[in-house]
């Protein structure tokens, strides 16, 4: 009897909401009111159960609104969303109040009492962080070891870059065949030859300077561009008839499948030269570049071959039976088909890639993890871990979760016109 | 007819040659390789051949689950820096199934805040590079950790320092028999488990299965404890002045930082992986074998082990494995932040010494190469056994 008293419903839902809405509030208004104005209203009672007072208050008020067809549209959502049942109820706030308590010491360290201004180590007097530090190595950060008046040549390769892929998607369809040859044949070898120089009146510039945001956007680009022509071919050949073919791709595949980046970076760095003749000499960058490439590579191949091996059988059987060879029905019939079934993986292997990057630092390459790294070490810079690590955390996040946005986005377009 | 005959022999040439050719060129270039690296080698003077595992390492490790100290060969120290790879990837999985599974039950939550926190949890750990998160955990947040005199005491049984964390040393007597008695009490649960089975199927009569193993768990290696003489006694970490202004925690055990940042960045990233797996096992369960289920009188607990899990499971498993692999061929970052694994052990340190770049890689590619295949026999057999026998 006593329970149906207590239960909250419609016909009683003058008393319950306005006393659930008192309790939360309350609950709400003392975690406030501590986070921020750093007073405990409930200081008087006990340690313990003061501390917990939030939580009690916010789950009896919780309780009492939690009204079934109230007919309020608000207080409807409301319970349908965060507060449907007591377990519920308790996630909610215990949710919420951790968001709140966190939020506070975040900003202050992040923003409200962080030094933005000066020049050196001295001028971070704050409690927060020392965005300075980030400000006075930003153009080793994005540029590596390049030399400071022959950095407008990166800026512009980049631009240039950009600035083609930009008017590539405006251009009429009868241009934009020529214009995407040219974007990943000829533009490749202009842009390494403004960014190492040595000819048409340009200052030689070492790959072992390279460094920065810049090398990971250099290294993930080339890696992209021949990863993914060699992974169409590794999964082709797995999926050959002819059995050489087949198991020299299997054995290609699962060996690079099977060892960790780490190892294949120090084998391009220290093995590898013990197989070339005695005075030749690749460069460390390229070695490397060519290390990723294969790696990932072998990852591209087998998303691929997932592709291909969900293309129904008729698909071929059509494209044979219209008399088309091996390579006529493979490039005009399956594999388009193919790579867009696997968009979604094509693109994590891409990610897979960018993210993988940083790892170069092993074999001496200094991306922007890796000039962080020299960055924090820099006697006037030490204890700049927290900072540099946020800040190419940052980097890396706003990167990688624009490329998975964007795939998304291509899959559903892509999707839609099927 | 001629023009048949013609044809054939064309497809026989026509797939031939391309066999041939690549065969062939692979040939030459393994060739061209061999001899470049026997004529370089000649040159240093060392020959191909593995004889430098018996040698004397002379390096320290400084932290390993068997015994090592320089006088130890570099075979020995290849097997240190496995096992610590094995350990850290165990914990890593351990830790990793455990944050994935709650935070992909968390996605699919009726509860808003619930799920979307759950979500931004994924997005945010899954687009960091793994190795940033090591360097962050390891470098900024464990750094941010008092010294050992103002430890975080967790009720004076364990402390964490800036120097690692220590915990209480467990001192066994007659482990062995404690040991035994763990198998004994497994084996009794297989039979108990195959005996409810059976009783089930033929007779259907339904054991408390979970209770009795649970008693058997408990109650066995008890009474090892009870009868047989096994002990156990703890050892616990005491501060312990060296100098003036340096203190330290002796007579523990301590779990060093390297370790502590390795495993919590590698669990927090593959979680997010086994997070998206879950989501996507569970959902892909159709809602008409919930409603079934329902229908035919099974309560929500019974719907979800006996008809939801197993076949959510069957999604869940094969890629889950995949990330484990995954995480244990990325503990190998390891040797980023000098946690003594394999790669920073033997294809760093030896290989610095020894010179024998081409043998240490080729013995460290090779292992992790045969624990990836492994599992993968492992997990076929696994998917066999599991795949749905239709008749």
């Amino acid at each position: 009897m006593k329970s149906t008293y207590l239960k909250p419903t419609k016909d009683k839902i003058n008393t319950f909401l306005p006393l659930g809405s008192i309790f939360v509030i309350f609950a709400f208004l003392d975690i406030l009111t501590n986070t921020f104005l750093n007073r405990n209203i409930t200081g008087f009672l006990p340690q313990t159960l003061s501390y917990f007072i939030p939580l009690l208050f916010g789950y009896i008020g919780f309780y009492l609104i939690r009204i079934e067809f109230s007919g309020i549209r608000f207080l409807d959502k409301l319970n349908k969303n965060i507060n449907s049942s007591n377990f519920n109820a308790f996630l909610t706030l215990l949710i919420l109040f951790i968001i709140i308590k966190a939020i506070s010491p975040l900003m202050n360290w992040l923003i409200l009492e962080a030094n933005f201004a000066g020049s050196s180590k001295d001028d971070c007097t704050g409690n927060g962080a020392c965005w300075v530090f980030i400000k006075v190595w930003f153009n080793r950060l994005m540029y590596g070891l390049y030399p400071d008046v022959e950095q407008w040549r990166v800026n512009s390769a980049f631009i240039l870059l950009f600035a083609l892929v930009g008017i590539a998607f405006f251009v009429p369809q009868k241009i934009k065949k020529y214009f995407i040859i040219f974007l990943l044949f000829v533009y490749p070898f202009i842009g390494i030859k403004l960014l190492s120089g040595g000819s048409f009146g340009l200052v030689y510039v070492e790959t072992a300077a390279w460094g920065g945001l810049s090398l990971t956007f250099i290294i993930s680009a080339f890696a992209i561009l021949f990863c993914f022509p060699i992974g169409v071919f590794l999964a082709l050949g797995r999926r050959s008839s002819l059995p050489a073919i087949r198991y020299i791709s299997i054995g290609f595949i699962e060996l690079w499948r099977g060892v960790p980046l780490i190892t294949v970076l120090f084998m391009a760095a220290v093995m590898f030269p013990m197989f070339l003749p005695d005075g030749t000499f690749i460069d460390k960058l390229i070695r490397v570049l060519i290390a990723i490439t294969l790696f990932e590579a072998a990852y591209m191949a087998e998303v691929v071959r997932g592709g291909l091996q969900a293309l129904p059988k008729g698909q071929y059987e059509a494209a044979k039976s219209l008399g088309m060879g091996y390579w006529r029905m493979n490039v005009l019939i399956i594999l388009p088909q193919a790579l867009k079934l696997v968009i979604p993986g094509i693109a994590n292997t891409l990610l897979a890639l960018v993210k993988d990057t940083p790892l170069i630092f092993v074999v001496g390459l200094m991306e922007l993890a890796g000039m962080i790294g020299l960055a924090k070490t820099n006697p006037k810079w030490l204890g700049m871990a927290m900072e540099g690590y946020v800040f190419a955390g940052l980097v890396f996040w706003v990167i990688c979760y624009a490329m998975s946005r964007y795939s998304q986005n291509l899959e559903k377009k892509l999707s839609t016109e099927r | 007819m001629n023009l048949k005959k013609l044809n054939i022999e064309n497809k026989k040439i026509r797939d031939f040659i391309p066999q041939a050719l690549t065969v062939l060129a692979l040939l030459s270039v393994i060739f061209y390789f061999a001899t470049n690296a026997q004529i370089n080698m000649g040159n240093r003077g060392i020959s191909f051949g593995f004889g430098f595992l018996s040698q004397e390492a002379s390096f320290d490790i400084a932290f390993s689950l068997i015994e090592f100290d320089g006088s130890y060969s570099y075979g020995r120290a290849f097997l240190v820096g496995l096992l610590n790879t094995i350990l850290v990837s165990i914990i890593g999985i351990f830790l990793a199934t455990i944050i994935g599974v709650i935070v992909g039950v968390a996605r699919l939550s009726s509860n808003y805040l619930i799920a979307k926190t759950a979500e931004w949890y994924v997005e945010i750990f899954r687009n960091i590079p793994l190795i940033l998160q090591i360097f962050f955990w390891y470098f900024a947040a464990l750094r941010a950790l008092p010294s050992p005199e103002n430890a975080i005491n967790f009720y004076d049984i364990s402390y964490l320092t800036i120097k690692g964390w220590y915990i209480p040393k467990f001192v066994w007597t007659n482990f062995d028999i404690f040991f035994y008695s763990l198998i004994l009490a497994f084996i009794s649960i297989y039979f108990l488990n195959r005996y409810a089975k059976k009783q089930r199927e033929e007779f259907g009569k339904i054991l408390p299965t979970f209770t009795l193993s649970l008693g058997i768990l408990i109650s066995i290696p008890l009474l090892s404890f009870l009868l047989l003489g096994v002990s156990l006694s703890f050892n616990y970490p005491e501060l312990k002045q060296l100098s003036e202004t340096s203190y330290t925690y002796v007579n523990g055990v301590s779990i060093i930082p390297e370790l502590i940042a390795l495993a919590l960045a590698l669990s927090m990233y593959t979680a997010t992986f086994i997070a998206e797996n879950v989501r996507a096992g569970v959902m892909g369960v159709g809602k008409g074998q919930k409603e079934a289920a329902a229908s035919i009188g099974l309560n929500k607990g019974q719907i979800l082990k006996l008809v939801v899990m197993p076949q959510a499971l069957r999604i869940i498993i094969p890629p889950t494995t995949n990330q484990y692999l995954n995480l244990t061929k990325n503990s190998s970052l390891a040797a980023a932040i000098a946690y003594p694994d394999m790669v920073l052990v033997f294809a760093k340190t030896a290989l610095m010494q020894t010179g024998r770049a081409i043998e240490i890689i080729s013995i460290t590619m090779l292992t992790y190469l045969s624990l990836s295949i492994s599992i993968s026999i492992l997990m076929n057999w696994y998917n066999k056994k599991m795949a749905i026998k239709e008749k």
